[in-house]
């Protein structure tokens, strides 16, 4: 239930955000059924008002949602026991909230396909009206901007930042990347044209991330 | 009630490389696992990614460098998301704070 709620108002704030972009109803449906991404969701719409290149929405929406690859590679051993077949179709709904709930009950043992796909499809038909409600009142509000609703996107953001750092094992090194990434993203902003600054910002901190990690384990060993 | 081709280009591109890292590796992991460094780097993805998109978001505004009511309203959205680990409420936080910054013409 938790998750559904969730996925209300972030879906509404969603809605509304895309409105705003100039999407017609018809194309944020078919953003909330078919991409089926909050984050990504709020990326494309704000690169589309922009008149961003296809090619530099589909690039920056692949490194926004490549995190699912961790995700699916950390429910996976929950589920090795079942079809590939059904794995496929749990993980093609895989999202940031259905992983916390998920990852809350893979150490009881209670994960089989059958509740994931409970979870899964709730949460997708949540998301679904939760879109077309923000659109629909959004075609209403003239002007957003008053009301601080162009705002969701950074808030949202910097709410699952903040929730990304806390699961961070290793709390400085991901405090360092994060400040790493926010200095390149604003440097090469002045440089890059569309979104290219995210991806050249997440590469290069990441990487140091990595290079942070193995130099602290070189000089503890 | 249309869809551009743009558009729909777009929703399909994206939906693509959506839905392979999510599917990967549920259905390979069984077979094939990824080497420690490259799981180390993934780790720090989400983080470098969301800063990123957070210092674009905060910077893009006419091009101005981190403008002054971004600034403030970013505050409460962390201190709220550190203090209840709630998404809604730190959302509805920056966007009151917004609201209310922009009533007071700043």
């Amino acid at each position: 239930m938790p998750v559904v709620l969730g996925y209300l108002s972030v879906g509404f704030a969603a809605g509304i955000v895309q409105k705003a972009a100039g999407l017609s109803l018809a194309e944020i449906m078919l953003m909330s059924l078919v991409l089926y991404a909050g984050s990504a969701q709020f990326v494309a719409a704000g690169m589309i008002a922009s008149m961003s290149p296809a090619s530099a929405v589909i690039v920056a929406v692949f490194f926004v949602n490549l995190r699912h690859l961790l995700l699916s590679a950390a429910l996976a051993p929950y589920l090795r026991a079942f079809p590939a077949w059904k794995n496929a179709l749990i993980g093609a709904q895989l999202t940031d909230e259905t992983f916390v709930v998920a990852w809350g009950r893979a150490g009881g043992g209670g994960l089989n396909p059958s509740w994931m796909l409970g979870l899964n499809l709730s949460a997708y038909a949540s998301w679904g009206l939760a879109n077309l409600a923000g659109a629909l009142v959004g075609e209403q509000l003239g002007n957003i901007r008053s009301l601080g609703l162009d705002f969701a996107l950074a808030s949202l953001f910097g709410a699952l930042l903040v929730l990304q750092l806390a699961l961070q094992a290793n709390r400085l090194a991901g405090i360092a990347v994060a400040f790493l990434a926010v200095a390149v993203a604003v440097l090469a902003a002045l440089k890059l044209p569309g979104n290219w600054n995210v991806i050249v910002a997440t590469l290069v901190a990441a990487s140091a991330g990595l290079g942070l990690e193995k130099w602290k384990s070189a000089r503890k060993s | 009630m249309e869809i551009r081709a743009e558009v729909l280009i777009i929703v399909l591109g994206c939906a693509l490389v959506t839905l392979v890292p999510r599917v990967l590796p549920l259905v390979l992991l069984a077979r094939v696992a990824l080497p420690g460094w490259a799981l180390a780097w993934l780790n720090y993805v989400p983080v470098a990614i969301l800063s990123a998109l957070l210092a674009t978001e905060l910077l893009m505004e006419k091009g101005a460098l981190l403008p002054l009511a971004n600034a403030i309203a970013i505050l409460p959205v962390l201190l709220i998301a550190a203090l209840t680990r709630s998404i809604i409420g730190s959302v509805a936080a920056g966007v009151a704070a917004m609201a209310l910054l922009r009533a007071f013409a700043l």
